[in-house]
């Protein structure tokens, strides 16, 4: 039985999937690979002077290829390629299902037996887990879902709270 | 809306097989009733969603959860069916909203509000909740909440 009552977001820890200068101002997205408004916030986020720390929340019967593409994901950051993974998934939501997932994770050049063994091993469905967990103890009820600071914004993030977020980098 | 300590008032909803659901079936198990404005809209969609995805935990915790809409039980199953969930339907549909009125969650606009109603086993209210508007999705966390209460 798992704790799932209330508790603030996690703060970025080690186990975290984190890309962007260490400095810049941090945000954390709860979202899943099969959610088409996390694939338009990925993109409005690529470039941007900031700090991503990427979590897992898929809700099988809204998409059900969110949780396989997550361990997926998971499993190709086991030989330290995540993001690359995370960004081919947002890139075409369209090819989701198994050949897809071995394709994405050929062209990455990763060991493909391997990749096979760790997207189904308990470890990484318990790690996607984890982040869903803390995702439900925080109050998010959606994807995509993003905290900045203590404030969640929840849905479509507007493109101007993006932009003042980024102006406080300078 | 009704308040923790409240003994639940005599209801009749009906479950999706047509038969009656009562205060006799509260007595000895948790519950929870998850009141919800209207079978396929959107948010009532991310919310039965959402809740299906911790079924288990509520289970571990002894705890049985409900949906709960003025909708006909027939269109409560194709909703439930076309997002493929277990969550039990509970119907409100004739006398339309009566059952959502005992427990005070009746919308003047002919709809259960987003309630979350937590019942212990002695058929007493232990946990309420209302969105602070229909398009309000509670989380969760809220309902975890309540039945550690």
């Amino acid at each position: 039985m798992s704790e799932l009552g209330s508790a603030p977001v996690p703060q970025p820890a080690a186990e975290d999937h984190c890309r962007g200068p260490a400095a810049a101002p941090t945000l954390i997205e709860y979202a899943d690979f099969e959610c088409p408004h996390c694939a338009a916030l990925s993109l409005h986020l690529a470039g941007r002077p900031l700090r991503r720390v990427f979590r897992h929340f898929p809700v099988r019967s809204s998409h059900p290829r969110a949780w396989a593409a997550a361990c997926a994901a998971e499993a190709a950051g086991r030989q330290g390629r995540f993001w690359e993974m995370h960004d081919r998934l947002f890139a075409d939501q369209g090819r989701l299902e198994d050949p897809h997932l071995w394709e994405r994770a050929r062209t990455l050049g990763l060991d493909l037996e391997r990749f096979d063994s760790d997207r189904r091993a308990a470890h990484v469905q318990a790690r996607v887990r984890r982040d869903f967990e803390s995702g439900v103890r925080a109050g998010v009820v959606t994807t995509p879902t993003v905290f900045i600071g203590a404030k969640m914004h929840a849905g479509r993030l507007e493109s101007r709270t993006l932009d003042e977020l980024s102006a406080a980098a300078y | 809306m009704i308040a923790p300590g409240t003994p639940v008032p005599e209801f009749t909803l009906r479950r999706e097989n047509g038969d009656e659901f009562t205060l006799e079936d509260l007595k000895g198990q948790t519950t929870v009733l998850v009141f919800y404005p209207f079978a396929f809209s959107p948010v009532c969609t991310d919310q039965l969603n959402l809740y299906e995805e911790v079924l288990d935990e509520f289970k571990a915790r002894g705890a049985t959860l409900y949906a709960v809409s003025c909708d006909a039980g027939w269109s409560q199953t194709a909703f439930r069916e076309k997002l493929g969930l277990t969550i039990p339907q509970l119907s409100d549909f004739e006398p339309k909203g009566s059952a959502s009125r005992a427990f005070g969650v009746y919308h003047p606009g002919g709809f259960p509000q987003r309630a979350l109603v937590i019942i212990g086993p002695d058929a007493v209210i232990k946990w309420s909740y209302q969105a602070p508007s229909p398009g309000d999705l509670p989380g969760a966390n809220l309902i975890f909440d309540g039945l550690a209460v």
